[in-house]
């Protein structure tokens, strides 16, 4: 009687247990085609009044009736943003990772690994508000006033008057924020690699250093490359700490020159401009137009390390298997 | 055979080289310590200027009351944006969990297939996405069809950025039951769907716990989304349809004033969210650390048994 008794109900069930399930699953597909096909439609007035003006021109202006729109300063604005936090985040993400998965005595490993991994959740607000307050005076008596003074104005790098709200106290804070990202994914690729390839390189000698480089490196390239990318992700569509540190320049004075000059990118300018923008203006669609370039931005930028991250954990499986 | 001399300028060759190899580990390891030390010190700094400075603007007032006018001697609180954090939490939970889960034991038990590594693929790519452009694209899709903010369309950003969070956490979680569990199932003339719930994922309940309390800790903090859906305000909610404020984007306001009462009360906030987020994340990894010597043990017994 036991069998009668849990196969009651009808036999339908298990049907559409699977349909709900699938279901669920397309949804995420779903919501990836909306999110293209209404930043499309929501940019739509932009394209058709600016056209390709809009992607190279430099012209910011949301005064009615001389209404002009180019998003060129802040694609160029987010790419040297996220390419100086990437020039400072990657050797000292990959120092750490180094750091926990070959150096590390036993002790530290666990807790050290747990305080990156806390602080990859601290939330991007309270980084940008710690810069705010806290990095941008230590950052501007200590780094941007004496190279100020040393190079001057004449230097197209130190141009500008130091102020503390700059590309550079952004860059540093992103660097900062994503370190933890990068160290602790790259951490975890290092210590996939298997033990008898350190063992071998040590067995002929090496120091650890040696070992590092010709065992632990060539077998978690791909992986690590993967990570940057990841991070690169991550520095292209942060977005309140920026905000809160970039100095927020609009039109041409927002193209990148000097490190100690507001900058603007991409996502921040979303932030801050959104709140004046009318519904159904032109200003309004300029905005989602930029939303629609960082999506396909950071669409291709994550469709990259994903392919690379996945190669590295299928030919990891294959080595189990093995 | 080797003459003395060519033994001694062997050994000259030997000593340089391997000192040439221990000096440059030495160097490196050098440079990986400072390199932890540069990256550890401003992360710390964050954790103990926000500890240092928000415990100090603390009080049950600041906890419970709305916010003073700008500029006015009275400070007043951040009570509603506390109120509609958790209250954003709760709705974006209700709408992303049950999807979450469902799309994870999709992946799990019938994703073994081309459409499931597209799906899984698709799923990692969301969680990577800057959540500002979800933020635009929930304002695009809600905020200008209806024509208000709302608790709503903040609800529905934030239930996309923890839906591939959930997704991924209960698929990974549901495939460590081993399969033998599902077949003892199978073999008492059991139906799939009670399988996968009463067996599968009761095994997998601290998996999906861990998941689900990972995506609350991360959408707690998220500002951009919010920007775009719920605008901020200073009273408490009044409905489901209305603006509301919470916690990042009422520190985002305050960072913005020119008030010292506001910076006191910007470090208040920020003490309360550091404080809520990181409470989660510690609590799930002991949650998930006991689970995993369980599991070990599990696996013991099993050794055992066969």
């Amino acid at each position: 009687m036991m069998t009668i008794k849990m196969k009651k109900g009808s036999p339908h069930i298990d049907k559409i247990f699977k349909y709900v399930a699938f279901a669920a699953a397309t949804y995420v597909l779903a919501i990836i085609a909306m999110i293209v096909f209404n930043l499309i439609t929501g940019s739509s007035q932009v394209w058709q009044q600016e056209g390709i003006r809009f992607l190279t021109g430099s012209d910011w202006n949301a005064v009615e009736g001389r209404e002009s729109y180019g998003a060129a300063p802040y694609i160029l604005g987010t790419l040297v943003n996220a390419g100086i936090a990437m020039l400072i985040a990657i050797p000292l993400s990959f120092g750490i990772a180094m750091f926990l998965s070959e150096l590390s005595p036993k002790i530290m490993r666990t807790p050290l690994a747990m305080i990156i991994e806390l602080l990859a959740a601290v939330p991007s607000v309270v980084y940008g508000l710690w810069g705010l307050l806290i990095f941008r005076g230590y950052i501007k008596d200590w780094i941007e006033v004496p190279l100020h003074n040393l190079f001057g104005d004449q230097s197209i790098l130190f141009a500008g008057t130091p102020f503390g709200l700059d590309i550079l106290t952004a860059s540093i804070v992103l660097a900062i924020m994503i370190i933890p990202t990068i160290a602790s994914i790259s951490r975890e690729i290092m210590l996939a690699v298997p033990n008898s390839q350190r063992e071998a390189a040590y067995m002929l000698g090496a120091t650890k250093w040696e070992a590092f480089r010709i065992a632990v490196l060539p077998y978690s390239k791909s992986g690590l490359i993967g990570a940057v990318i990841l991070g690169l992700g991550r520095a292209v569509g942060e977005t309140m700490a920026v905000t809160m540190l970039i100095g927020n320049a609009t039109g041409p004075a927002a193209l990148p020159t000097s490190l100690f000059q507001p900058g603007q990118t991409m996502a921040s300018i979303m932030a801050n401009e959104f709140a004046e923008a009318s519904q159904g203006g032109l200003h309004l669609a300029a905005l989602v137009g930029i939303g629609l370039i960082l999506f396909l931005m950071a669409f291709a930028i994550n469709v990259v390390a994903h392919l690379l991250v996945a190669r590295v954990v299928k030919s990891h499986e294959g080595a189990v298997l093995a | 055979m080797i003459t003395p001399e060519q033994r001694a300028e062997f050994r000259k060759h030997f000593r340089y080289n391997v000192g040439r190899r221990i000096v440059l580990d030495k160097i490196v390891k050098v440079i990986v310590f400072s390199c932890v030390i540069i990256a550890i010190v401003p992360l710390v700094a964050i954790l103990i200027n926000t500890i240092s400075n928000g415990a100090a603007a603390l009080s049950w007032q600041f906890l419970t009351e709305i916010p003073g006018a700008v500029g006015s001697d009275e400070p007043g609180g951040i009570g509603p944006a506390i109120q509609g954090t958790i209250a954003l939490i709760g709705v974006s939970s209700l709408i992303g969990v049950p999807i979450g889960v469902m799309g994870g034991i999709f992946l799990s038990e019938y994703g073994n297939n081309r459409y499931g590594r597209t799906v899984r693929f698709f799923n990692d790519v969301l969680a990577e996405f800057p959540t500002i452009v979800i933020g635009v694209f929930a304002f695009v899709l809600i905020v200008l069809t209806v024509g208000n903010f709302s608790l709503w369309a903040g609800s529905f950003a934030l239930s996309i950025v923890m839906l591939p969070i959930i997704m991924r956490t209960t698929e990974e979680s549901l495939k460590l039951v081993p399969v033998t569990y599902r077949e003892a199932g199978y073999a008492l003339g059991i139906r799939r769907y009670r399988v996968v719930f009463t067996i599968v994922l009761s095994s997998a309940k601290n998996g999906l716990i861990t998941g689900i309390l990972l995506a609350v800790a991360r959408i707690a903090g998220e500002t951009a989304p919010l920007v775009f859906t719920i605008l901020g305000s200073s009273q408490f909610i009044s409905g489901l349809d209305g603006p509301v404020d919470a916690l990042p984007l009422r520190i985002w306001r305050l960072s913005s004033l020119p008030y010292d009462s506001a910076v006191t009360q910007g470090w208040g906030a920020a003490f309360i969210l550091i404080l809520m987020v990181l409470t989660i994340n510690i609590g799930v990894r002991y949650i998930f650390l006991r689970s995993k010597e369980k599991r070990i043990i599990k696996l013991r017994k099993l050794g055992a048994a066969s």
